[in-house]
């Protein structure tokens, strides 16, 4: 076991990283940038800072490959829920779109 | 299994060949999995919530982000002496693993008390779970459900690593105790990791 965690980067190194990528986070939603821009950058930084915790802090990058795939099936999940329900959001959307275009002659 | 342990005598009937440190870590990484997925559903479904919303609120201007950036930087650091206290069972340290271990239970019962003080702040503000002053009802639904499940998870992990506190202090066996440990750190890492995903998702977008 030591052997093998000896070839990551430290445990501090991990949290100075975790802390700094939280401090761009906060300075991301800052930008003078399009929304939909800052969501993906925030969603990345947020997934690159699971995957830090998830690999170093509970040593998944030196435990057998089948833990690896016990904790990839929640992430494949997650992935295919957010398609399952994007057609729900269209669906909304359009309606609310339509239903202000209804409104609007009346006032 | 006991055929296989007699067959192969360096595997001890404990182990598995899935994980060659124990069973409990397999069981509590399946465990993770499927918690996982449950938090996976709350986000999904709140992402489709606010979606649909045409009046859904800036969390980051009426939830505040101060308070809960020093959240996420508490339990991280919680998470460092948790590897800590790891580090201190495999020198065979038992001072030093109750002191990490200490510090990691006061992180997450300092994390539930700033909780505990931002929901008592949001809900004298007008945030219910039945309605806000702002938009969309579903934003103080989502939100108290979902930092509410979290709350719970961490007042659990409280609860584990006071018992594993409690048996590491009494246990001679260290190795035993690493064993204990590190499933028991499993669990506070993934309660760290869902937060980092529930400030981005529910504070910050």
């Amino acid at each position: 076991m030591a052997e093998t965690h000896d070839k990551g980067p430290s445990y501090m190194a991990i949290f100075w990283y975790l802390a700094i990528l939280t401090v761009v986070e906060l300075a991301v939603i800052f930008l003078p940038i399009a929304k939909l821009l800052i969501g993906i950058m925030l969603v990345a930084l947020a997934l690159s800072k699971a995957a830090l915790v998830a690999l170093y802090f509970m040593h998944l990058r030196f435990e057998a490959r089948t833990l690896g795939y016990i904790a990839l099936t929640p992430v494949l999940i997650g992935a295919l829920l957010v398609f399952v329900l994007l057609p729900d959001h269209q669906y909304m959307y359009h309606r609310t779109a339509d239903s202000k275009k209804i409104e609007a002659p009346k006032h | 299994m006991a055929e296989a342990a007699l067959h192969h005598p360096a595997v001890e009937p404990a182990e598995s060949p899935l994980t060659p440190e124990s069973w409990g870590k397999l069981g509590m990484w399946i465990f993770l999995a499927g918690d996982a997925v449950g938090f996976g559903v709350l986000l999904a479904s709140y992402g489709a919530a606010r979606a649909g919303s045409a009046d859904w609120p800036n969390p980051a201007q009426r939830l505040g982000i101060q308070l809960t950036a020093l959240m996420t930087f508490l339990l991280i650091c919680s998470s460092v002496t948790m590897v800590k206290a790891l580090e201190a069972i495999k020198r065979s340290d038992r001072p030093g693993t109750q002191r990490f271990l200490l510090l990691t239970i006061l992180g997450g019962v300092m994390f539930l008390g700033l909780q505990a003080y931002e929901w008592t702040h949001l809900i004298e503000g007008g945030l219910k779970i039945f309605g806000n002053p702002w938009g969309s009802t579903l934003f103080g639904t989502s939100f108290f459900i979902i930092t509410g499940f979290h709350g719970l998870h961490v007042t659990g992990g409280v609860i584990y690593l006071s018992v594993v506190l409690a048996a590491v202090s009494r246990i001679p066996d260290m190795r035993y105790n690493y064993m204990i440990a590190e499933i028991a750190g499993l669990y506070w890492h993934f309660v760290d990791l869902v937060w980092i995903m529930v400030f981005t998702f529910v504070y910050l977008l």
